[in-house]
């Protein structure tokens, strides 16, 4: 484990150990350990609703920082956090969950066994285009794995997470995601829409077993 | 007076309409029928209903259930969205009970089988099945169980894509790519090679080796603008303006894809024959390239 201070000097080359220090130790400036929420693996967790960070695209996570640090993104425990790390943190602190593997496994999705009164299964993978709502796998790729730096995984995030991202969505309380797509879909969205499809994403997959030690170095 | 048609059944819609027509208030010939396709919780059991679930599935993964026909990255429902039930992105149901048609694209009386032929020749940029396969019967059952009730050979809202009038500029390359920069980029990727993840093609290559081939529909400025205008960015639809899917469309258009399996042997020959349009950039120089020749 590199001290604080070579891991700073470091970190132009590399960011992974710089954030590996901040995810595991906090900083000085008052930001406590990241995994002390998200799971020592990034995992998240599904009780209390903290989200997983493991495996998601650097982009994503630093503009999720940005955003809480201007207030973009609201919410009472991270918007300190975020202000309180220099844009070079939140880069850091990124890559270094970027790199943790998935927490989860999803199994192809065989989506001709869904029935259209299985709510949430039928959103998630056929949408409701009478509507004009496309399914979140048409974004968020088979079973919700994610696609590219742009779209996030679904699938591995806690139930509550995901129905609290959609309410904010809608109340605009979080940034409309690229080209308002978000915002779009989330409108469109009923209650009993959002548990459905919050309550499929929270329960796809399986954990992946062998959680331990993966943050063990920038591999 | 259209919202209240949406909510009528097709008969009576169709009994307004010859009262409007005996009124003189349609000489034109009768306005085109809204329909919507049956409930997915309606499709049938039972041996037929296997064969229409297996067209559907063909539909939506058609490279997995249908690869020997496949030589691309595409799936039917990459352009014919919600399954092919989505009006004004070429509904399978408005395509089946237009079937047989006489086509200028190849000269002769057409079924719904031979026109679906097409679709994986040029399109999927593969092999055509042939008649009677399974695959076809599939994709024919699905196409027929989606279109019950709808007119047989008469006008119905929604039939292929809507078409746009010609452009206020003329369309332009230039524009065209920041138009894909700023709103297809995301999902298409930067150099328009489409986006994959798990095994499975999320947003599909708009050209290249992994695209439709020249001589599909979708190459035709025209259409592309047309397609463009109605279904993109997927979700947000209507979004762009006439000008900017004119321009977005002749800049995909402007790329190079895989050769038109009618090539005669010459790029300029096959140009003259199949493709003497201005809406098609086959056999044009585009950034000192000739569309066509690789």
């Amino acid at each position: 484990m590199p001290a604080a201070t070579s891991a700073t000097s470091a970190a132009a080359a590399a960011p992974v150990a710089l954030g590996q220090t901040i995810a595991t130790h906090g900083t000085n400036q008052g930001v406590s350990a990241c995994v002390s929420c998200h799971g020592t693996a990034g995992q998240g967790n599904a009780a209390a609703g903290f989200p997983r960070l493991a495996g998601l695209s650097v982009a994503y996570l630093v503009g999720q920082l940005d955003a809480f640090a201007s207030g973009q993104r609201q919410n009472p425990i991270m918007q300190p956090f975020a202000k309180a790390l220099t844009p070079r943190e939140r880069i850091a602190v990124a890559a270094y969950f970027s790199q943790l593997p998935a927490p989860v496994a999803v199994p192809p999705i065989n989506d001709a066994a869904i029935e259209p009164t299985d709510a949430g299964a039928w959103l998630a993978n056929r949408g409701r285009w009478l509507a004009g709502l496309p399914a979140c796998a048409q974004c968020h790729g088979p079973g919700g794995i994610g696609v590219g730096a742009a779209f996030p995984p679904l699938s591995g995030q806690p139930t509550a997470y995901i129905a609290g991202q959609l309410h904010a969505f809608q109340a605009g309380t979080r940034p409309p995601g690229p080209l308002g797509l978000m915002h779009m879909v989330a409108g469109k969205l009923s209650e009993a829409d959002i548990t459905a499809v919050s309550t499929y994403y929270g329960g796809l997959g399986h954990p992946v077993t062998t959680q331990a030690n993966v943050h063990g170095g920038g591999q | 007076m259209k919202r209240t048609h949406s909510l009528l059944s097709a008969s009576l819609l169709g009994l307004l309409l010859a009262i409007g027509g005996l009124s003189g208030a349609n000489a034109a010939g009768p306005a085109p029928v809204q329909f919507t396709p049956p409930p997915e919780s309606a499709m049938p059991k039972g041996e037929f209903g296997k064969s229409v679930k297996l067209g559907e599935q063909i539909f939506l993964h058609t490279g997995t259930l249908a690869g020997q026909f496949v030589g691309n990255s595409l799936n039917c429902a990459s352009c014919h969205l919600d399954a092919g039930r989505r009006p004004n992105s070429s509904p399978l149901w408005a395509a089946y009970i237009s079937y047989p048609a006489y086509r200028s694209k190849n000269g002769h009386v057409n079924t719904f089988a031979e026109r679906m032929q097409g679709c994986f020749r040029f399109s999927m940029n593969g092999k055509a099945p042939p008649l009677g396969d399974p695959v076809l019967v599939a994709l024919e059952s699905y196409a027929y169980w989606l279109s019950t009730g709808a007119p047989v050979g008469g006008p119905v809202a929604g039939r292929g894509y809507p078409k746009l009038s010609a452009p206020a500029l003329t369309p332009s390359y230039a524009r065209g790519s920041e138009v894909f920069a700023q709103h297809c980029a995301l999902c298409h990727g930067p150099d328009g090679q489409g986006q994959s993840s798990g095994g499975k093609v999320v947003f599909p290559p708009l050209w290249g080796a992994r695209s439709f081939n020249w001589g599909a529909g979708m190459h035709s400025i025209q259409n592309a603008a047309n397609f463009i205008k109605a279904n993109m960015p997927l979700g947000l639809g209507g979004s762009l303006t006439d000008q900017q899917a004119w321009d977005v469309a002749t800049f995909m258009d402007s790329h190079e894809r895989p050769q038109d399996p009618r090539f005669t042997g010459s790029v300029e020959a096959t140009r003259l024959k199949y493709h003497d349009s201005k809406y098609s950039m086959y056999g044009r120089t585009v950034n000192g390239h000739v569309l066509g020749s690789e």
